[in-house]
């Protein structure tokens, strides 16, 4: 599974969003409080560029008239029909189980561990022809099959 | 009348449930006996004669079939004559159409009210053990409307409030609340009828010029009325609520509920608590009865149709009599029906929805 | 940009509903400084009161916005990329959605329609071929209305006039017949689309969410048809032809059945009208697709095209840049026999509007 090196951790800080182009794809890489997590970014509705859309939070109502929003920050409504996503699991709000979009592992890595393991093989497992590596920093990686 | 035929589905043995049969009340004065002076005497004296909605223009060809009586002409003889008897009914649904929603004034709109269910008793229920009624209240003033479902809700002939379909204000509105409070508490359905005069627009769109365009429009107020219990949360409020169009036509909902359960998919954080499609709360708590069937030119079209419903239990029975819409009896059932289901539609589900027992 | 790279299409597309928007004093140039300092104390007034707060700003998609810092729809360079050059659109019809119409201030209300129209021309047609506009109106008065489309319409850059579906009153009335009469003397088709404020949305009063206003809106359009057919204004204009934009299309077939019946019953009242009301409907109506149906089954799909039999009068629209967007390579369900699809996607556009060279 090739793995790509897409940001420093810096270039997206919590609450931000960077979207790439990597293997054919158009992906975007959140940051929620420190963690990093990655979509596609293509609504599986209509095709909408998802990543583009407005962050927001978790909306619940028990009863009519009342609003519990919670998890601000960690939803995702596509700019098109806004459907909402949930940007650590990919699952729709209204169809968890039939409507997701893509979600791909992401990790931060140490530019050294990069650079070491990118030597062994000619390609990979990591491809960093994105973005340039220097061992002292550190990188945010995502995996694509 | 020799037309008024017996439809085949009385000849096999079917006791059928008429869900919308119409008991007007013919004038004014009927009720004298059922007012309080004071309103009998403001009544005259200011020459006041009930409320005009003409949302069934007495002469109109829809309004009375050839072979009936008129709505203000028909009495309990009559009904028994030609659908109790006629047709073999277990039970009968009476809506009455009087409009006490159409007085402003709230005091007069209740005080009538209250005579129209009291001769609704007296005249039609208590003499005549298959049928049953509706509850005419002034909707638009809700704790008087509540007021007067406590007062007569736990007369066994009433198993449901009516409300005409056009509103000042649509029926999601948080402001009905008291009244499906009192609905609930009696055990009472909630019956959502053609017609009203609120003063206000029938469509989202002026006025227009026709009876028949108010009549063929009708169907979008409807919807909207759908379209509003659902999105204002009244199912979520009230979870036993149940609730039945009266004389809407039905072949609109498929494509409705297609509309209505894409925008919640988008627009669903607007209104939160409605934590499923909407198609499935109509499913769930919305009937319908059967005329008009405004059916398309072919019986596979409307198979398709009520196929696109994705529930056999929505569709009730009905006659809509004296209202003209079928010709021969054996037209108000659809032919094309399938057995199991024309039997759910002609019994099972209004007796489920309206918790009759079941009669010897 | 890798939502405004090219996709693939295989067949042309031309977009029945696009909207350009006034960039700030757009307008400007086109109007006389008596409106411009009118406009400046008093703004647009027209029956107010009746706003829900829409899915996002602008009820734009969210990727809409120009990098110029215009609002969408205003920049047209970053129309041409993002919607015109990324589905390679053959042609686009403007449909503005600025309150012309509904001005209280009729007089107003006609200064503005000049100055659309003419801002129209010179900003977005002249400049983009690709582009035609819709001639918009000062509509509840018949006169005025009439009057810019005799100086509108002999020019190609035009080609239909655009009515809002909620209206002050339905459209058949005859208040409105003058524009019908100028309509059909430079073969215009009447567009009308989604949107209006003129009292109650419903015939039941005033609803509390956006959902219901926006949800609601094919009921508009429901008064709109019918009225048409009822007070016989296809007799009196036997080549008119009506275009619904953005009611979507599944609720005619029910509404087509539903009067029938009502005719059958009340054509006392019309006694003058010559067809079946279902006829005039698929004679003269014609319906863009968006917001596109969507069915939960691929059957009641093809059903529904089949109960509605009007497979000529279907247009694709994608409504940009509003967030109820239809993909021209996604909306139009993938099970869609390629001769329908082309139908859909640009022919039967291109016989309604017959675009002329500039």
């Amino acid at each position: 599974m090739p793995k790509y090196v897409v940001a420093t951790p810096d270039e997206i800080p919590p609450g931000e969003r960077k979207i790439v182009e990597i293997g054919g794809r158009s992906i975007g890489i959140f940051n929620i409080d420190g963690e990093f997590f990655a979509i596609r970014n293509s609504c599986p509705h209509q095709g909408g560029p998802l990543c583009k859309g407005i962050i927001t939070g978790f909306l619940e109502s028990p009863t009519p008239g009342t609003y519990h929003y919670t998890r601000k920050g960690e939803m995702l409504r596509c700019p098109w029909h806004s459907w909402e996503f949930d940007i650590k699991t990919g699952q729709s709000w209204w169809s968890p189980a039939q409507r997701r979009v893509r979600k791909y592992e992401v990790q931060v890595e140490s530019g050294e561990d990069i650079e070491a393991s990118s030597s062994e093989r000619e390609k990979g497992p990591y491809v960093a022809d994105t973005f340039p590596v220097t061992v002292e920093q550190k990188y945010v990686v995502i995996e694509i099959d | 009348m020799e037309s008024w035929e017996t439809p085949h589905f009385v000849e096999a043995g079917v006791k059928a449930i008429d869900c919308d049969i119409h008991n007007e009340v013919p004038t004014l004065q009927t009720l004298y006996p059922y007012m309080s002076d004071f309103w009998c005497d403001y009544c005259q004296n200011s020459g006041f004669r009930g409320p005009d909605a003409n949302d069934y223009p007495r002469g109109a060809p829809l309004t009375t079939h050839p072979d009936a009586l008129s709505p203000w002409d028909m009495d309990l003889a009559h009904v028994r004559e030609r659908l109790l008897d006629g047709w073999n009914l277990e039970y009968g649904v009476l809506n009455c159409a009087y409009r006490v929603q159409s007085i402003h004034n709230p005091d007069l709109a209740a005080a009538i009210a209250q005579a129209v269910n009291d001769w609704q008793i007296e005249h039609w229920l208590d003499p005549e053990p298959r049928l049953r009624a509706s509850l005419v209240i002034p909707s638009q003033i809700p704790e008087l409307a509540a007021k007067e479902i406590e007062r007569v809700g736990e007369h066994p002939g009433f198993v449901q409030v009516v409300l005409p379909v056009r509103s000042r204000i649509p029926y999601g509105n948080r402001l009905y609340h008291p009244i499906y409070e009192a609905a609930v508490r009696h055990n009472l359905a909630i019956g959502i009828q053609y017609g009203g005069a609120p003063g206000t627009q029938p469509s989202p769109t002026g006025w227009p010029s026709t009876f028949l365009e108010e009549y063929s429009g009708m169907t979008q107020v409807f919807q909207a009325q759908v379209i509003s219990l659902v999105a204002e949360g009244i199912f979520d409020r009230f979870p036993e609520l149940r609730v039945v169009l009266i004389e809407s036509g039905f072949t609109w909902l498929p494509a409705m509920m297609w509309r209505i359960d894409k925008e919640w998919r988008g627009l669903r954080n607007n209104t939160p608590w409605v934590k499923r499609p909407p198609s499935e709360y109509m499913r769930k708590h919305i009937r319908f009865t059967l005329q008009p069937i405004d059916a398309p030119p072919t019986p596979e079209q409307l198979l398709q149709i009520i196929g696109q419903l994705e529930s056999d239990e929505m569709l009730m029975f009905s006659t809509d009599y004296p209202h003209w819409q079928f010709n021969t009896p054996n037209e108000a059932l659809p032919s094309e029906l399938p057995g199991p289901l024309a039997r759910k539609i002609l019994h099972e589900n209004a007796s489920t929805f309206y918790q009759l027992p079941q009669a010897r | 940009m890798e939502n405004t790279k090219t996709k693939r299409l295989k067949y042309p597309v031309i977009d029945c509903d696009v909207h350009n928007s006034v960039p700030p004093g757009g307008l400007s140039p086109y109007l006389s400084q008596r409106w411009q300092d009118h406009h400046k104390i008093f703004g647009l007034r027209g029956q107010i009161g009746g706003y829900y707060p829409r899915a996002l700003l602008n009820a734009a998609r969210h990727d809409a916005w120009p990098p110029s810092g215009l609002s969408p729809g205003a920049d047209l360079g970053f129309m041409q990329e993002q919607l015109l050059d990324t589905w390679n659109i053959e042609y686009g019809v403007l449909n503005p959605l600025i309150p012309v119409g509904e001005q209280l201030n009729i007089e107003y209300g006609d200064a503005l329609a000049s100055a659309v129209n003419d801002w129209q021309v010179a900003d977005w047609v002249e400049p983009e071929p690709r582009l035609r506009a819709s001639i918009v109106l000062p509509y509840e008065n018949g006169d005025l209305a009439a009057a810019e489309v005799h100086r509108c319409g002999p020019n190609p850059a035009f080609v239909q006039i655009l009515l809002l579906a909620r209206t002050r009153e339905p459209l058949g009335n005859r208040k409105y017949w003058k524009i019908y009469e100028a309509a059909v003397e430079y073969d215009l088709p009447i567009g009308i689309h989604f949107g209006g404020n003129q009292g109650p949305i419903t015939g039941a009063g005033w609803p509390s969410y956006y959902i219901e206003d926006h949800g609601g809106m094919p009921q508009a359009f429901h008064t709109q048809v019918i009225s048409y057919v009822c007070e016989g204004v296809f007799d009196h204009f036997p080549t008119l032809k009506v275009v619904l934009i953005e009611g979507g299309f599944a609720w005619l077939p029910p509404l087509i059945w539903r009067l029938d019946a009502t005719w059958e019953k009340l054509r006392v009242e019309i006694p003058d009208l010559k067809r079946k009301p279902s006829e005039y409907i698929r004679d003269h109506f014609w319906l863009s697709t968006q917001p596109m149906e969507e069915p939960p089954k691929r059957e009641y799909f093809e059903q529904m095209l089949e109960q509605m039999d009007m497979n000529d009068k279907l247009m694709f629209a994608t409504d940009y840049p509003h967030w109820d967007f239809d993909a021209p390579d996604r909306a139009l369900p993938s099970f869609l026999a390629p001769d329908l699809r082309k139908k859909i996607l640009s022919e039967n556009a291109r016989d309604l509007y017959a675009f002329e060279k500039l």
